[in-house]
């Protein structure tokens, strides 16, 4: 995972409440074997629409999205986060998401900031000519028109984002608990360790 | 050991705690991974960046299932067919050629013991009690049917899995589903499970994992308790058990991952271990009276939208919560169904028997013993039976089953998800109404615009004989659901 700090740039004035997961990826694009290539059918419905912030040209390969309450319900799916980063977006602005997107931006390394609704409207004029500056490190929201607007984030994800340390690589610090745990499970149950029938019958 | 009473679910948790972070969270050890071709791709695809292995790939086990076409898969020559979409084909293409580079056992699309990943659990004996058990699919709670605690995964998760063996999770509240008395004659697991979700609705499970307790349970047939658990996540539970004993173990002797010689005879001392003690705390408890339970329907387009058979379609009305009313307001309207329309009187024009949920021999021979020299009404259109597993289909074939189905006009078809989710060719059209023996009725779920009625095997195939829903009671000598 790509270690985050501070984020400056265009941010897509969106706006829209209760983009659910279908929105940011629909369910035509899940029969892929990677998680690249899913840019191209992000937002597809709105991005159908003729005049739909995507597709004016100042906010191509912006880094941040500014969206409505309730970001990314609905399924599960972790396209959608990996249709967004394939897009170019790094983090997203919002009065709040659902638990599930929340959990899968994290792990993909894109920032979700909540921020109170009335200065995600103010974010929402600014962004539509200047760029906005998301500061991690500090937990802040900065415009060219001295705003600062200060975050929440819960000090593991943090640490994470910062440092670039995906699960895996935490989980994999603690190899030796794990190797143990393998040597207790073999002597307390090692008819679990015996599953090469098949290849050998 | 004078210790504190615990649940089955709490002694497989404990069992498998690597490491207790400090917030809580624990580092769980799997002992069972199963891998099909649509969740996995991205996760080898970030192994295979990182340069990372499988931690474990004696522990996993791969194999295709939500994709496959249900059509014949190999032609009169031996070769191979080829799969028409190409998206699909990729997918399966992928899992084929990930599963052997890192290590991973894989049961190709043309072996007999291919199926659902769901029945080729249990069925190889791969999934055993007291194990952990994931998969990259929240149907995996059916393997608590023979006490395992299992659960569904997201894609980073099965990467995490895959990599480390482990899983960072937070332990579960606990919840108890008491039921009191015995089913019915003609009421069968299906019934039961989609009764319970109606009572408790789809949230009634978040943040447990449920214990189905009582007699029923202990009298159900493996197939059955596998059936209850597997719908456990329509209930909103992450995970169901069921405790293991002398059932399960006869189930699994013999299965070609099952342990062999002593180890069969360790492993069933301690998966006799594993049952909850007496006195143990659930976090919440609901009694269920067995009794109470007939024939269930679907109506709408929420898996707690049910009713008896004998029933009628409820008006919005009739719900307390305002938003509840909205909610069925809208499903009526998909379903095209009118408030207070007898259920008996809903015409269906396909019947699709098959899913985890109801793919096992078991279900085919209910649902066989009532299609037996009888024919599909002329109404219904398309009905299939999609056995869960090739040893399921050859079964089923060794007993005649097959030629009863084919008979009464059903297409007999090679094992997969198929038309549970729709991902293949096999679809409901828009508008048109199926009976199904799959678990979730949700909106497109069969198809694009398709209307689901989640129903037993018994049930579906009444309504193929019939041309509606209708009551298998009525039909059929009746049998005993529970056994
Ligand atoms: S049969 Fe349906 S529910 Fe079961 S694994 Fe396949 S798609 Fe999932």
């Amino acid at each position: 995972m790509k270690a985050v700090s501070t984020i400056e740039g265009r941010a897509i004035p969106l706006g829209l409440k209760n983009v659910d997961t279908d929105v940011i990826i629909p369910a035509h694009w899940l029969k892929t074997v990677s998680r690249e290539g899913l840019g191209a059918g992000a937002f597809e419905t709105i991005r159908a629409a003729p005049g739909n912030p995507f597709d004016v040209e100042d906010f191509a390969n912006a880094p941040i999205l500014i969206a409505g309450d309730n970001f990314g319900c609905g399924s599960s799916r972790e396209h959608a986060a990996w249709a967004m980063l394939d897009m170019g977006l790094t983090a997203v602005i919002a009065p709040s998401f659902s638990d599930i997107f929340a959990g899968n931006a994290f792990k993909n390394g894109i920032l979700a900031v909540e921020l109170p609704q009335d200065q995600v409207d103010r974010l929402l004029e600014i962004a539509k000519d200047q760029p906005i500056t998301i500061d991690l490190e500090n937990q802040v929201v900065t415009t060219p028109f001295q705003d600062r607007f200060e975050f929440q984030i819960d000090p593991f994800r943090k640490r994470c984002l910062l440092e670039g340390l995906d699960e895996i690589g935490l989980t994999l610090a603690s190899e030796s608990a794990i190797a143990a745990h393998e040597i207790m499970r073999r002597g307390t149950t090692p008819w679990l360790d015996k599953t090469n029938r098949r290849r050998s019958a | 050991m004078a210790s504190k009473p615990r649940t089955l679910y709490e002694k497989i948790w404990d069992q498998h705690v690597v490491d207790r972070l400090d917030d809580g969270t624990c580092l769980i050890y799997i002992d069972r991974h199963l891998v099909h071709e649509v969740t996995s791709p991205q996760a080898f695809e970030a192994l295979r960046l990182a340069g990372r292995t499988v931690r474990r790939p004696d522990l996993t086990l791969a194999v295709p299932d939500h994709n496959l076409p249900t059509t014949k898969r190999i032609a009169a020559d031996g070769s191979r067919l080829p799969i028409e979409d190409t998206q699909s084909a990729a997918q399966l293409a992928a899992l084929e050629c990930n599963a052997p580079s890192f290590g991973i056992d894989y049961i190709d699309a043309t072996a007999p013991e291919q199926g659902i990943v769901h029945v080729v659990g249990p069925e190889q004996g791969f999934s055993l009690p007291g194990t952990t058990i994931v998969c990259g699919d929240s149907h995996t709670a059916a393997h608590g049917g023979i006490g395992a605690l299992a659960f569904g995964i997201g894609t980073s998760e099965v990467e995490h899995v895959l990599a480390t063996q482990t899983l960072q999770l937070r332990p579960s509240k606990t919840m108890e589903v008491r039921v009191d008395g015995m089913l019915g004659p003609g009421v069968t697991a299906k019934d039961l499970i989609l009764h319970i979700i109606g009572i408790i609705g789809t949230a009634g499970g978040t943040g447990h994992v449920i214990e189905y307790r009582g007699r029923v349970f202990e009298e159900m047939s493996v197939e059955g308790r596998l059936t209850v658990c597997n719908m456990s996540i329509e209930g909103g539970a992450r995970a169901g058990l069921i405790a293991p004993d002398e059932r399960v173990f006869e189930y699994l002797r013999g299965r070609p991952y099952s342990p062999q010689g002593d180890d069969w005879d360790n492993a069933v001392t301690w998966w006799r271990s594993l049952a909850t003690d007496e006195g143990a705390y659930f976090d919440k408890s609901v009694v269920i009276e067995a009794a109470n339970v007939e024939p269930t329907v679907s109506w709408g387009t929420s898996p707690e939208d049910v009713v008896a058979v004998g029933g009628c379609v409820p008006s919005p009305d009739s719900f307390a919560d305002p938003s509840k009313q909205d909610a069925v307001r809208k499903s009526l309207d998909y379903m095209g169904l009118a408030p207070g329309t007898p259920i008996e009187d809903i015409a269906v024009e396909n019947i699709f028997i098959g899913s985890c949920t109801n793919s096992r021999i078991e279900d085919l021979r209910a649902a066989a013993e009532v299609l037996k020299g009888r024919k599909k009404a002329p109404n219904v259109r398309w009905a299939i039976v999609v056995p869960g597993s090739g040893l399921v289909k050859r079964q089923a074939e060794d007993e005649g089953l097959d030629r009863i189905f084919t008979d009464a006009g059903f297409e007999w078809r090679e094992p997969g998800c198929s038309a549970c989710l729709a991902m293949n060719p096999d679809k409901v059209p828009p508008g048109e109404r199926c009976a199904s023996t799959s678990n979730r009725n949700f909106v497109g779920r069969q198809g694009p615009g398709s209307r689901t009625h989640l129903v037993s095997p018994a049930m579906a195939a009444a309504a193929a004989v019939t041309g509606r829903l209708a009551d298998v009671r009525n039909l059929a000598p009746c049998q005993d659901g529970a056994a």
